[in-house]
């Protein structure tokens, strides 16, 4: 199912320089397993060497933190939109 | 329906300080706003804000909460002034470079308004003083610009009951949210632990437009501005995520998270030692284990261009910094593509590799030991070092 998961700027060159790219899957995992594959130099910012989210890395499911919704497990429905929010800390 | 913010220190209408005639003229657009008002603008007098940085967040988030009224504002900050401040520090000044922030922020902030009383704290925030110093304020603005303290300024919101209005940036992204408030999350909810050191570059490492702090920035100062006068709906339990090369604002959902060891199950009740929490001190033991990185000092350096050494001077900056300066006769590999080009160079050969201050050629030495080279040498301090030492014609940037 089409969704389209959303990358900050700063992990955008990684995917061929798009912030936006469209991923195939059921759930938020799959999708993002799905670009990960696609975009190999990204998949290491995504998430750890077992295919799971970094506890500094969130996403976000529409508006919701997945963490509370099913985490990589949570479903996603067609047109579902995906935001992938790393920690910084520059000020 | 406006959320109010309990803090301690709230206080009675009939206890706030008066207004002086002078402070009326003064704040006379905020007296006729309805929201604001007589008791609001004596309300913001009575208030005490704690910035934690004096730099890129810290300028405007000072700048506008002094402007704005707010009586007392703790500064926090131990650094002095650098010309690489300037493009977004606006709080300080050409004349201004080599003094102390807080000096410079003093004279800045009593010019705009003359009635903030100002509590300095030249010292880092630590683990030892943070509760202290936190304590003695309403409400605390996250200006800092490394995760050790930012999970310290965290921490300790949360154990002493201040809310923390947070922001945070990179590049041209910028995030911000009000953390630690009585019934919201926290920073650690909305990120549980830190990156490993190195994976996230800092401003200095990375770069960071210029105006995106006064973006990022105002918005604190916005919430800050909010929370003492207890209007608007300010973003607890949201996080505003700032685009500015799309001028796209953005706010998600955040929920205390029942697991959080600061602010949910609590188990969390001293501050720790938050180098150890982001994995500086492993860090720093993993770089003793690892082989030695040989170095040379760019007079050393020098010395065997001038004595005609065959070498091979190899730079691992990006292009787009090899094209702001660069030592005559390097050869730029950038650091990502180094693994792929191992073949272009020759392990018979010395290799010295330099990038801007050497943090990044000291990974390409050891990535280059890893690969069977034997005679590779780090360029102390980089082409930063260059500049100073050799060659005062390459730019420092």
């Amino acid at each position: 199912m089409p969704i389209t998961i959303h990358l900050p700027n700063v992990l955008a060159k990684l995917a061929d320089g798009q912030r936006t790219v469209e991923a195939d899957g059921a759930t938020v995992g799959a999708a993002v397993g799905e670009v990960s594959a696609r975009f190999p130099a990204l998949r290491p910012r995504l998430v750890d060497d077992a295919g799971n989210p970094y506890p500094f890395v969130t996403y976000y499911l529409n508006d919701e933190d997945i963490r509370f919704t099913g985490g990589f497990d949570a479903l996603v429905r067609d047109g579902d939109e995906v935001t992938v929010v790393p920690a910084v800390a520059g000020g | 329906m406006a959320t109010t913010v309990s803090v301690d220190r709230d206080v009675a209408p009939d206890t706030l300080p008066e207004l002086s005639r002078e402070e009326i003229l003064r704040y006379s657009r905020h007296l006729i706003l309805p929201d604001v008002g007589l008791e609001g603008q004596r309300r913001l007098k009575a208030a005490r804000v704690l910035l934690v940085g004096a730099g890129g967040l810290g300028s405007p988030a000072a700048l506008y909460l002094a402007a704005a009224g707010v009586g007392t504002l703790g500064l926090v900050d131990f650094d002095v002034v650098d010309v690489t401040n300037l493009q977004r520090q606006v709080l300080h000044g050409t004349a201004d470079v080599g003094r102390p922030k807080l000096d410079s922020a003093a004279d800045r902030l009593t010019d705009i308004n003359p009635h903030v009383d100002l509590e300095r704290f030249e010292t880092r925030l630590t683990s030892a003083n943070a509760l202290d110093i936190i304590r003695e304020f309403d409400l605390v603005v996250d200006g800092t610009d490394n995760f050790p303290t930012r999970y310290l300024v965290n921490d300790a919101c949360v154990l002493a009951g201040r809310p923390n209005v947070y922001g945070s940036i990179f590049r041209f992204e910028g995030q911000a949210s009000v953390f630690a408030t009585t019934d919201g999350p926290c920073y650690r909810c909305l990120f549980r632990e830190p990156p490993p050191p190195g994976l996230v570059p800092s401003c200095a490492e990375g770069g960071v437009l210029g105006v995106l702090p006064g973006l990022v920035g105002t918005i604190q100062a916005t919430e800050a501005v909010k929370l003492i006068l207890g209007i608007g709906e300010p973003l607890i339990g949201r996080l505003l995520l700032v685009d500015a090369l799309r001028a796209q604002f953005r706010t998600l959902t955040l929920r205390r998270d029942p697991s959080c060891p600061a602010c949910g199950t609590r188990e969390l009740t001293t501050l720790i030692d938050y180098e150890e929490f982001c994995g500086l001190r492993g860090a720093a033991a993993e770089e003793v284990a690892a082989p030695v990185v040989r170095e040379l000092t760019p007079r050393e350096v020098a010395d065997k261009v001038a004595r005609g050494d065959d070498f091979d001077l190899i730079d691992v900056r990006e292009p787009h910094e090899y094209a702001i300066a660069r030592i005559a006769g390097a050869r730029l590999i950038p650091l990502a593509t180094l693994p792929e080009r191992l073949d272009t160079l020759d392990p018979a050969r010395e290799i010295v590799v330099h990038c801007k201050v050497g943090g990044r050629s000291a990974r390409a030495v050891r990535a280059l030991q890893a690969a069977g080279f034997r005679q590779v040498w780090n360029l102390a301090g980089g082409i930063t070092r260059w500049s100073d030492d050799v060659d005062p014609s390459v730019p420092k940037y």
